[in-house]
């Protein structure tokens, strides 16, 4: 691996008072990647995403993004690892005094703030329209957005910065399944032209099979297993069993073993 | 690691070198901007690196007279494709108005808002009234421990900070009626002055103030999270009617609260203007004590604690009125705990207006 990790996260230890969330778990997250990161209700996979961004002090451990430590840095120069970085938060926390596009200016503003407003404004633009949002949205205020549309908006914010590195928290939840479906291929489709890794949190089993290159699976305070999925089903671990084998993550598997097979059908020749 | 961003022109053609990122851009756009001349094509073959900025400002310059592009490696391309994909006419914020056009507009809309919210507030102390009546008809969905609860805090816990507040009140119109009274050797006639005004007037006044800044707002500030939490929803939907679960006993409790805060307020105040006199006039307690059972009259008890109840009134329905309304962002809950106590303190001064008015005439001065 070496210095293929952008994100190295080792021994961390996190806990809330007398409960223990994390004990020393580890975690690799290789450039290029989209690492699905699943596990039950309170496993902490929330908890994991903020002590990397640095949101939330460990109690032990150390966490490295971009081969820099992380932990107990001083601000000025964590600034320069975050403008690396987007995050997507589980409800877009967009400002809401903001217009979606001065939503997306706010981080150009920040860190470039020679930048001039005609460029702002055209950056703020296409990133709204690659982020899959019709130019009526730009004007509009977040709570005048439906739940779908704060997603792209938050997303498009994410991607503000052009990062290398996009955390998203549970990107999907509580989208139809056509909205989430469009998520996700926009999530790849910006992966491949813009060269991101991606931290992805979710709970959506079609998700992970439809665009996740690897899964880590947090159970009992640590990572217990990260792989691909087929890696992940060999294993002999009751939770990743029921997770995947169960109704739903058959569902899932079935829906992308058919859709490979029609891009067969459809296109003889080609392998994947 | 990588140069900055640069470009150079010769024989028509734009050559881009280094790194044509947003970290490396610096001045290229407004460098770019300054060329007059339209280059007959564009070449890549120098950029180290290039995000959607850089590929945004080059597609600027395709977009303008249709320039070739050459050299862009196969992220470039892909980069280029996807902006000019993207590029699409968008408003930053909704158009803004002339000045005279939005003045107008505003001052309209801010005399519709007050008229509207003083008309819903009536609505509110009707459907208050109804949830009131609904209760005293079935007195088994009287809500005993949160009436009690909000006795608690609006009454109990402000006892610390009103008792406070009177009591330095109580000094400062002592020690300012003495000073002005001394000049016509007439001191003692502060314990009129302390007397008369905390029963009637500043005592319910003043509390009324604390209260609405620390309970109405409350009130406000409490149903306007629920509000947003779908709370208020979630009860109508399981049969529970938010006016009599939240709101009864609100107003309940800032209705019978205001009274025995405002009495307690009075109290206090002439305790602290009987403290100043003792030290600074000498006059003993017990003369004190003997004089305001003088000057006194009974009715000045009664006009205080005739207001009390009313100003709670207010307060309570215009706290809750205000909570209820909220709609939307976090951001209207703030907007709507303001507008409460405004709303709350400011009705409180209106109609303790009429009632000075009001009890003038019907005799008791």
């Amino acid at each position: 691996m070496g210095d293929d990790a952008i994100i190295r996260v080792r021994g961390l230890k996190n806990c809330f008072g007398e409960q223990i969330v994390h004990d020393n778990l580890d975690l690799d997250v290789r450039r290029g990647e989209i690492l699905g990161v699943v596990g039950g209700s309170g496993t902490g996979k929330s908890v994991l995403m903020r002590s990397i961004i640095g949101l939330q002090t460990p109690a032990e451990g150390s966490v490295e993004v971009f081969g820099e430590n992380m932990i107990g840095r001083d601000e000025h120069e964590a600034q320069r690892v975050r403008q690396r970085w987007g995050v997507l938060f589980q409800n877009g926390a967009l400002f809401s005094t903001l217009t979606v596009a001065e939503n997306v200016e706010v981080p150009i503003r920040q860190y470039y703030p020679n930048i001039d407003q005609t460029l702002l404004d055209e950056i703020a633009a296409y990133k709204v329209a690659m982020s899959g949002l019709s130019a009526e949205a730009g004007p509009k205020y977040p709570s005048e957005l439906s739940g779908g549309m704060r997603k792209r908006a938050g997303l498009a914010r994410a991607l503000a910065l052009d990062p290398q590195l996009l955390f998203l928290d549970e990107p999907t939840a509580g989208l139809d399944p056509i909205g989430a479906a469009a998520f996700d291929d926009l999530i790849h489709a910006l992966k491949g032209t813009m060269r991101l890794t991606v931290f992805l949190i979710t709970h959506d089993l079609d998700t992970l099979h439809a665009i996740c290159d690897r899964v880590a699976v947090l159970a009992d305070r640590q990572v217990i297993a990260v792989g691909t999925i087929p890696e992940l089903l060999a294993l002999d671990h009751p939770w990743i069993q029921e997770y995947f084998n169960g109704p739903r993550g058959r569902a899932a598997a079935d829906t992308v073993a058919r859709a490979q097979a029609q891009a067969e059908e459809g296109k003889p020749g080609m392998t994947h | 690691m990588n140069a900055p961003a640069d470009f150079s022109l010769d024989g028509g053609t734009l050559r881009f070198t280094g790194a044509m990122t947003l970290s490396s851009i610096h001045d290229l756009p407004a460098r770019l901007e300054a060329i007059d001349e339209q280059p007959a094509k564009i070449d890549l073959s120098g950029v180290d690196r290039i995000d959607t900025v850089g590929a945004w400002l080059i597609h600027r310059i395709v977009r303008e007279g249709d320039v070739p592009v050459e050299g862009a490696d196969e992220d470039a391309a892909e980069l280029l494709a996807k902006v000019a994909a993207a590029d699409q006419p968008l408003k930053i914020r909704p158009d803004p108005q002339p000045g005279f056009v939005r003045v107008l507009q505003e001052t309209g809309d801010a005399t519709y808002a007050a008229a509207r919210s003083l008309i819903g507030l009536l609505g509110f102390f009707g459907a208050t009234v109804i949830g009131f009546w609904g209760v005293i008809r079935h007195p088994r969905r009287f809500r005993g421990n949160a009436v009690a609860h909000q006795f608690e805090v609006v009454g109990v816990k402000a006892l610390a900070i009103i008792g406070l507040m009177s009591f330095l009140i109580g000094i400062v119109i002592a020690q300012q009626g003495a000073v002005q009274l001394r000049q016509f050797g007439a001191e003692v006639f502060a314990i009129n002055l302390i007397g008369r005004i905390t029963l009637r007037e500043l005592g319910v006044l003043m509390t009324a103030i604390m209260v609405a800044g620390r309970s109405g707002s409350a009130f406000a500030a409490q149903l306007g999270s629920m509000k947003l939490a779908e709370e208020v929803d979630a009860m109508r939907t399981i049969g529970v009617s938010p006016m009599e679960a939240l709101v009864v006993p609100r107003v309940l409790a800032s209705v019978l609260m205001m009274p025995l805060l405002g009495f307690y307020a009075a109290i206090i105040a002439m305790l602290g203007g009987g403290i100043f006199c003792w030290i600074d006039l000498d006059i003993p307690p017990i003369t004190f004590v003997q004089r305001v059972r003088e000057v006194v009259p009974i009715t000045d008890l009664w006009v205080g604690l005739i207001k009390a109840p009313v100003f709670g009134l207010l307060i309570g329905i215009s706290g809750c009125f205000q909570g209820m309304q909220v709609e939307g962002n976090a951001e209207e809950v703030g907007l709507r705990t303001t507008a409460s106590v405004v709303q709350a303190i400011f009705l409180v001064i209106v109609l303790d207006a009429v009632f000075a008015v009001f009890f003038s005439s019907i005799g008791w001065i």
